[in-house]
């Protein structure tokens, strides 16, 4: 009666075998939350107001306009998608990284019904959930500074769940590989920091060289978010609108089976 | 198999890359067992008892809980057991009672039941004045103790303890030991590991010694220490005179640095010869214990 097949790490299959219970693990990140919301819903709420003071209105004066758009009215999607992204890249790299080795809560999760497939997915849509919640208060702001086309800004609610789904699962990528919470700064500033830069956000791409450009469309994600809501909060299609949007589906689809992967061979011994 | 046997080990094995930390082990507890694995460090008791809760998958080898096997039901599995792990991973966001009814939605409890069970719980092991305290305002004895409420919130069939009074004070292990005689008298089956001899002595029916992967006795704690040191122990000072005088009387015994032990049935005639013609200094004689088991069968080498 053997089975060596058993000894692989439990990684004898590639795909996330998801379920329902997933949402124990999302829920109990939302719990937590909301115990300490005072400290949660501070930032979304000041850090537009200071970028859009400083960089929109400051110097927006000298920039004027870019494309026929007042320079405030450009950066404002920037701002969004920048918090999208790193409102869920934090989450799950050192908050998840904080639950897995630190507080072990996923040690004692595996430990009732739920798999490690549950716990990692939970965490995913907890991050893209982050990333909502961040989005939607930033979005408030930015609506009540009239910067941004109503209604079809509010589309921006919806998209920033799987834009932040995107940027979870890469960052769960790096939280399933990294030695040690400070390894995680590489990531931070190596990926997360030049794309905050270099993807349409404070000035447009048509600027940059053409091969830069191309790669810029072609590889960065933040590159995709900002299309995606620059079309939206301008209330005008960008041509590479659908093209960021698929981009970002088939991207996040990978990413997702590849972090869970990544997971449960660090964690199944 | 008697299906009174509620967990079945054959041959089981467990390999990472070229160490095998468990080789080739079989094992089977009974309902109402308390069973403990012994051993020292790094002698496969804590990777089995993964095995056991299905969160390390087995090299070789078949292990069934409840009937049911590991690779194949692990969600089922863990539905049942009640698991006290070794390191705290109470959730230091929350409260006493916060922790017990979110970890019980992890086992599909509904929140009315779940907080019922937490205050019953939290009575149970005498935190119910803490019941709406963070965690990291706990003592490490309460922090364990909450674990132990914790393991028991899904009414589970069986109990998985490793270390359960690890870095306790001996109030806070008492009271621990006394919850759990008390579940083994309700008819509960615990499985623990201890590096405590006593512990084991007071608490199990039954266990297994391992080292280095493998079981070496199986036993009752009365019946191995029967089976390997005898009823009684003489001990004293380790001289030239004692030991030569101990020769001349035929007896066995063994050398621990500056002690001589002689394991024996008839302690009283042993300690009064040795005193009335070997003067040996001080003589004392004691009760086998399980620790002399334990001792005798893993040597006393240091390991790490």
């Amino acid at each position: 009666m053997t089975d060596e097949g058993d000894g692989d790490g439990g990684n004898g299959y590639i795909l996330p075998r998801l379920s329902r219970s997933c949402l124990k693990v999302w829920r109990r990140n939302w719990d937590v939350f909301f115990k300490t919301y005072q400290v949660n819903f501070l930032p979304p709420f000041i850090e537009p107001v200071l970028y859009l003071l400083a960089i929109g209105f400051g110097l927006g004066i000298f920039v004027g306009e870019i494309d026929g758009i007042p320079y405030v009215e450009f950066i404002a999607p920037a701002l969004l998608s920048i918090s999208m992204m790193n409102s869920a890249f934090f989450e799950c790299t050192y908050s998840s990284y904080v639950r897995m080795y630190y507080q072990k809560t996923f040690d004692a999760m595996i430990a009732t019904p739920l798999s490690i497939d549950d716990v990692i997915a939970g965490e995913l849509f907890w991050g893209a959930t982050r990333s909502l919640i961040y989005s939607s208060v930033m979005l408030l702001v930015l609506i009540g500074f009239g910067v941004v086309s109503l209604p079809s800004s509010l589309l921006v609610i919806p998209f920033s769940f799987i834009a932040g789904l995107l940027f979870a699962c890469i960052a769960m990528c790096f939280t399933a590989i990294t030695p040690s919470i400070d390894a995680l700064n590489y990531p931070s500033f190596l990926f997360i920091t030049p794309m905050f830069l270099f993807s349409g956000t404070f000035f447009p791409l048509s600027i940059l060289p053409g091969l830069v450009q191309v790669l810029a469309v072609a590889l960065l994600p933040l590159t995709q978010l900002v299309i995606v809501t620059r079309s939206l909060t301008l209330a005008d299609l960008s041509p590479l609108f659908l093209y960021s949007l698929a981009w970002i589906g088939l991207v996040t689809a990978i990413f997702f089976v590849v972090s869970t992967w990544l997971m449960r061979r660090r964690l199944i011994v | 198999m008697a299906d009174n046997q509620v967990i079945v080990g054959d041959n089981l094995t467990k390999r990472f890359g070229i160490l095998t930390a468990v080789d080739g082990i079989s094992f089977s507890v009974s309902r109402g067992d308390v069973f403990g694995f012994l051993g020292p460090n790094g002698a496969g008791k804590t990777t089995t008892m993964k095995m056991i809760q299905c969160i390390s998958p087995r090299t070789a080898g078949s292990l069934t809980v409840l009937g049911m096997d590991t690779a194949a039901h692990p969600r089922e599995i863990k539905a049942e057991l009640g698991v006290l792990p070794q390191e705290t991973n109470l959730d230091p966001e929350f409260t006493c009672r916060e922790n017990l009814v979110t970890y019980a939605r992890y086992f599909d409890i509904p929140v009315s039941e779940a907080r019922r069970r937490a205050d019953e719980l939290l009575s149970f092991v005498q935190l119910r004045e803490k019941r709406d305290v963070p965690i990291d305002k706990l003592s490490g004895g309460m922090k364990r103790r909450l674990l132990l409420a914790r393991a028991l919130i899904n009414d589970p069939k069986i109990l998985i303890l490793d270390e359960p009074t690890i870095g306790l004070d001996p109030q806070g292990r008492h009271l621990i030991w006394e919850k759990l005689k008390a579940l083994q008298a309700a008819g509960n089956t615990i499985v623990l590991t201890t590096h405590y001899l006593e512990e084991a002595e007071r608490l199990c029916n039954r266990l297994v010694i391992m080292d280095e992967g493998k079981i070496l006795v199986e036993g009752s704690p009365a019946d191995l220490v029967s089976r390997y040191v005898g009823s009684d122990i003489v001990e004293a000072e380790h001289t030239p005179e004692v030991v030569s005088c101990l020769q001349e009387m035929g007896v066995q015994f063994e050398i621990y640095g500056d002690m001589v032990q002689v394991t024996t049935d008839r302690p009283r005639e042993v300690a009064k010869r040795l005193f009335e013609t070997c003067n040996p200094g001080h003589v004392f004689a004691r009760r086998g214990s399980l620790e002399d088991v334990f001792l005798k069968l893993t040597g006393r080498v240091l390991r790490d």
